[in-house]
């Protein structure tokens, strides 16, 4: 924590500009832009009829699943939720592999087996988007346990939606990695609806992070459509759980633009409330801004981005489109490690 | 550009998908985030969004009609962009590929499966012997007919021990051979068709498609299905000479009055030899009217009129349009009637009124160069009457040998409805007409 | 050279094969409400945290969901837990971990991690702690593909077959008798395994095969001993795992005698003995059968405080007694 607080009292600037290189800030924009052109893209594609079930769209939380895994190696975990494409990105999936998972094919991070909602990148800590809501928290505690007794230094970043925080598992996992101090981070999305419900209708705190204070543990509140604020946040709860003090609750306030999953007819907001989050708290027009005011990129800069994204997207997509599928007698593989009759 | 409106995959598991109703039309001008249309799915409608703004334009989806998940359903253009040339549909290549109809297989390897021939062998009277697995199978290799050993477990089942000491001691009779136990008996349920599986694994896979039925194949299979094996069919053939039939074809047809349309000069008929069989046959069953006639349950219907029903063949079946009340009709009106019935036929215009109902046919494949055939009845028919080819053959008359041009008919019959003889009168007072065929004009 | 083999109780048996794991394996450790000074409720993990310390024989909160939930992530990423419900009833709070995440882990992620968890479950009724705290729920969690689902009968046996739970990469939940804890028999010293999967037969007969789980193989064994001196004979199978099963041991036997009656404490409708039944009349075994196949299992109500309700509950000797000689005569 001391570091990082230094640093951002060093100057005026907002935490991630003296954290952070130019590259590393531009790369950021690019990973944000990637984020959104791969939902995109998975969300035309599902239109399509290519991509089958359903799906869950981050677009507008970019800013927050990029700001928690800053700090993360790719030696930390994660464990994510059904709206995870944007963590998976974050912690450095490559969006081919993604997007063949999507499209049922063997050359996708789970072999055609998992599909959006199960999409994972063990290589590279994602240990895995998650069905059931909270599901992921005792698993990420779990993993935190494990960095404890082998002394590996990792760190786990648990993601979960503000839904999750009504579920016993959130409570039960909390109490534990505080008991156990164990380094693990408990990071918030809250969007504002479980689905369709309204945190106001559905939870007795008006904020997530005050959760905290029952489990004896920091709860903090950031802008989770400003990335250097959740970027900061992150940083200090990362040095907090490495420096063995336990775990840290971030409530990383945002919105979803998109609807809870494809078959929403929106009926719970209203159209202005949408717009006004696109048009005037966009994380990606926020950080271009930003990065403009601060000489860190021109207008030309960020038009090569865009189209180094959109080439990686429409790659992705090919690739995607020819791999083969799944052998319909290979059904049973994967159900064990040493396969059973 | 212009950006392709598509419609949306909206609902898991939706492969295609209605247009309710759109709010917008052809040249509107939309701005992205409109309600541009709404979708019906099973659940709920769902309001689809413009995607882009500008001029919606090219709108081929059209309400109420079933649309593939991700065809464009129109585009929208760019204030002032030329919308002459439709662009490429970007969607049209790989949704459809990728569908498959896929091959039924079982997914778990049970017993039944492996060992179902095996189990064929089984004699018929089983059923009807209590009795455990295993006596059955000692039983079925000794060659023991089980109903002659007596079984001595809970409610006289045949155990083991029993058919043991019925081998030991000799004392049952041999099972029948299996002919004659698979011989045909009056109360033998009704044999199931072969299973789609079973068909499909007497051919190499990739040695052929399959082509879904449409609701015409259906319900074709499923009426002859139900003809075949609920009316009991009687045939009759017999020959009609036809050289005095052609003749007067041909003076009524030289003598058309000459009507004035679109194309010009035009005879205001033209009759065809089918033309002729129609009214034949209407005249055939007024004057035989007993076998004008649909079996019920209840009572025999006893038709007023000979409504007769024309077998046509369309692409992908055949339907069969009715003229009704033919005994009443003049061949003119017959045959304009039967071209506009067969020509809607085609293009599968036809109201059901059109087809349905009827109390004869007739199914001409003389055109083929059929000779002789027998038709399937069409209920409530209680008739149908099958034409086979005209040709010249050699004929004896008064012990001569004589040339002239003979088709033979035969006539299918409902036996609960139509006697032999009854069908005899018919098909006799048919042939009079075709050879005396003045009586088919006054 | 052959370990030296003693009597233990079942209980020590399993307490001495996790001690074993502990000693090899510094991944191992143990997971549970009570385990540490308490010693369990059961007093299965014993003084095993003055040996490996509060750090790996971890007292949890009260937190079945939690509890499991962090098992299976520790599991996934690198350590070995044994995580103990103090009651089986306990799974039902645990459902979703077990259910969702433990066994569906390694196939929603295309074979990328293994989960070796392991579960245990003190099971079964007899000790009159009623309803909430007598089920027999091993049919629940062997209808799910993932888990696998053993129910050990003797010392020798849940010794063995732990470590090779233990030793296997996948989630492996063990149902304990809570009557059997007590219950000594002969154990070898030292490390072995008895394979997950295979079943053993416990007695060789020819006229009729019972199909036992956990405690009812030794209440099947000593009706069958009675029954030997009424000049009946018979093969006593212990399934050991339900899932997955050991179908040939079952169809050889089924073949040779003819007759099948399956023995389980768990309600009868939609357990193990409908699986079992439906095995044999779908294998070669079917046009062996000269009865019909008879089951024997818990009564279609929960577990009742009463004794004598109780034992009326489930399958007893006089009842398995009477069921195997209608069925080897023939009544039935």
């Amino acid at each position: 924590m001391a570091t990082a607080k230094k640093a951002a009292e060093q100057s005026n600037l907002p935490f991630a500009y003296t954290q952070y290189s130019h590259e590393q800030l531009r790369d950021v924009l690019r990973k944000m832009y990637l984020i959104r052109r791969f939902e995109e893209g998975a969300e035309d594609s599902y239109m399509r009829g290519l991509i089958h079930g359903t799906m869950h769209l981050s677009i507008g939380q970019e800013a927050s699943a990029m700001g928690i895994c800053m700090p993360l190696t790719d030696d930390d975990q994660i464990t994510s939720t059904h709206r995870g494409h944007g963590h998976s990105i974050a912690k450095g999936a490559d969006v081919k592999k993604m997007f063949a998972e999507f499209f049922g094919k063997t050359t996708g991070y789970c072999k055609g087996r998992g599909g959006s909602m199960h999409i994972a990148d063990v290589s590279k800590g994602n240990l895995g988007a998650n069905g059931i809501v909270a599901g992921g928290i005792p698993i990420a505690v779990g993993a935190a346990l494990s960095a404890k007794r082998l002394g590996n230094g990792k760190v786990v970043v648990s993601f979960f939606g503000d839904g999750a925080n009504n579920e016993g598992a959130f409570h039960e996992s909390l109490n534990m990695a505080s008991i156990w101090k164990l380094p693990v981070i408990f990071v918030c999305e809250n969007n504002g609806y479980g689905m369709s419900t309204s945190t106001a209708r559905s939870t007795a705190v008006p904020n997530i992070a005050d959760r905290a204070a029952a489990y004896s543990m920091p709860g903090v509140i950031v802008d989770g459509n400003n990335f250097s604020e959740v970027a900061e946040a992150s940083h200090a709860a990362v040095e907090r759980a490495r420096a063995g003090e336990g775990p840290t609750l971030i409530e990383s306030k945002t919105y979803r633009y998109r609807g809870h999953s494809k078959s929403d007819r929106n009926r719970y907001r209203t159209k202005e409330e949408i717009e006004d989050w696109m048009t005037n708290r966009d994380p990606i027009t926020l950080f271009e801004t930003e990065l403009k005011e601060f000489g860190v990129v021109d207008d030309k800069g960020i038009e090569a981005i865009r189209e180094d994204v959109a080439r990686e997207i429409a790659a992705g997509i090919e690739y995607a489109k020819e791999g083969p599928m799944p052998e319909i007698s290979d059904l049973a593989r994967f159900v064990y490690t040493e396969e059973v009759a | 550009m212009a950006v392709e409106v598509i419609l949306p995959k909206v609902d898991m598991d939706m492969a295609t998908g209605q247009i309710s109703r759109w709010f917008f039309k052809e040249g509107d001008t939309v701005k992205q985030g409109d309600v541009l249309f709404e979708i019906e799915t099973d659940k709920a409608a769902m309001e689809i969004d413009a995607p882009a703004s500008g001029v919606l334009r090219n709108i081929t989806g059209k309400e109420g009609v079933d649309i593939p998940v991700g065809h464009a359903v129109a585009w929208i253009y760019a204030e002032g962009e030329d919308a002459s040339a439709a662009p490429a549909a970007a969607s049209a290549a790989t949704p459809a590929a990728e569908v498959k109809i896929e091959k039924p297989e079982s997914s778990s390897q049970d017993r039944s499966a492996q060992t179902a021939p095996a189990v064929q062998d089984t004699p018929v009277q089983a059923g009807a012997v209590r009795a455990t697995p295993l006596a059955r199978r000692l039983a079925r290799e000794a060659g023991l007919d089980l109903s002659g050993i007596s079984g001595s477990g809970p409610q006289g089942r045949v155990v083991k021990a029993d058919v043991e000491a019925a081998i030991a001691g000799g004392g049952a009779k041999a099972a029948a051979p299996a002919a004659e136990a698979g011989a045909p008996a009056a109360a033998a349920p009704a044999v199931k068709p072969m299973s789609d599986e079973a068909v499909l694994k007497l051919f190499e896979e990739g040695s052929y498609e399959l082509i879904p039925h449409d609701n015409m194949r259906r319900t074709i299979a499923r009426r002859l299905v139900e003809a075949k094996s609920t009316v009991p069919h009687f045939y009759l053939t017999l020959d009609c000479e036809l050289d005095a039939l052609f003749a007067l074809r041909k003076q009524l047809n030289d003598a058309a009055p000459v009507k004035k349309t679109e194309k010009g000069e035009e005879p205001a008929y033209k009759l065809s030899v089918n033309d002729l069989i129609i009214k034949a046959l209407a005249l055939a069953l007024k004057e035989v009217p007993d076998a004008n006639v649909s079996w019920t349950e209840g009572a025999m219907v006893k038709h007023r009129h000979a409504d007769v029903g024309v077998a046509v063949s369309i692409p992908g079946g055949l339907i069969t349009p009715i003229v009704r009340k033919a005994e009443e009709k003049s061949l003119s009106s017959i045959s304009n009637e039967m071209k506009d019935l067969a020509a809607r036929a085609r293009t599968r215009k036809l109201k059901p009124e059109e087809y349905q109902g009827g109390t004869t046919a007739v199914s001409n494949l003389g055109m083929f160069g059929i000779k002789d055939f027998a038709a399937v009845i069409n209920p409530p028919h209680a008739t149908i009457l099958a034409i086979g080819a005209g040709e010249q053959r050699a004929v004896v008359k008064g012990g001569e040998v004589k040339v002239a041009t003979v088709m033979s008919v035969t006539l299918s019959t409902d036996h609960r409805a139509v006697d032999g003889a009854l069908g005899a009168e018919l098909v006799g007072a048919f042939k009079r007409l075709i050879e005396n065929p003045m009586g088919l004009v006054v | 050279m052959d370990a030296a083999v003693r009597e233990l109780s079942y209980s020590q048996a399993i307490q001495e094969a996790m001690a074993i794991a502990m000693e090899a394996d510094e991944r191992v450790i143990l997971m549970g409400e009570d385990i540490g000074v308490y010693g369990g409720a059961f007093q299965v993990t014993g003084d095993l945290v003055e040996r490996f310390g509060t750090d790996r024989v971890m007292d949890t909160p009260i937190s079945e969901l939690g509890g499991a939930g962090v098992a299976v992530g520790a599991a996934v990423t690198g350590l070995r837990p044994i995580f103990e419900f103090q009651f089986s009833d306990f799974a039902t709070l645990g459902m979703e971990q077990i259910v969702n995440q433990a066994a569906k882990m390694r196939f929603m992620l295309g074979g990328e991690v293994s989960v070796p968890v392991v579960m245990r479950f003190p099971a079964g009724s007899g000790t009159g702690a009623a309803a909430q705290h007598s089920q027999s729920l091993e049919a629940w969690l062997a209808h799910v593909p993932g888990l696998k689902v053993i129910q050990p009968a003797t010392p020798h046996d849940v010794k063995g077959m732990l470590l090779a739970a233990v030793a296997d990469p996948d989630p492996v939940m063990i149902f304990e008798h809570k009557l059997l804890y007590k219950m000594k028999g002969p154990v070898p010293e030292g490390h072995y395994t008895v394979p997950i999967g295979k079943a053993e037969v416990r007695r060789e007969g020819k006229d009729l095969t019972i199909v036992a789980t956990s405690i009812m193989v030794h209440k099947a064994l000593e009706a069958a001993e009675t029954l030997a001196g009424e000049g009946i004979d018979i093969e006593v199978i212990d399934l050991r795992t339900i899932r997955p099963i050991d179908r040939e041991t079952v169809i050889e036997s089924v073949k040779k005698t003819s007759r099948l009656l399956c023995v389980y404490e768990a309600v009868k409708t939609l357990g193990i003995g409908a699986e079992i039944s439906a095995m044999i009349a779908e294998s070669e075994a079917f046009d062996y059968l000269d009865a019909p196949i008879v089951r024997l299992g818990g009564a279609e109500t929960p577990i009742p405080y009463n004794p004598e309700l109780e034992k009326a509950a489930v399958p007893q000797v006089p009842g398995i007694i009477a069921a195997a000689r209608d069925l080897a005569k023939g009544v039935r």
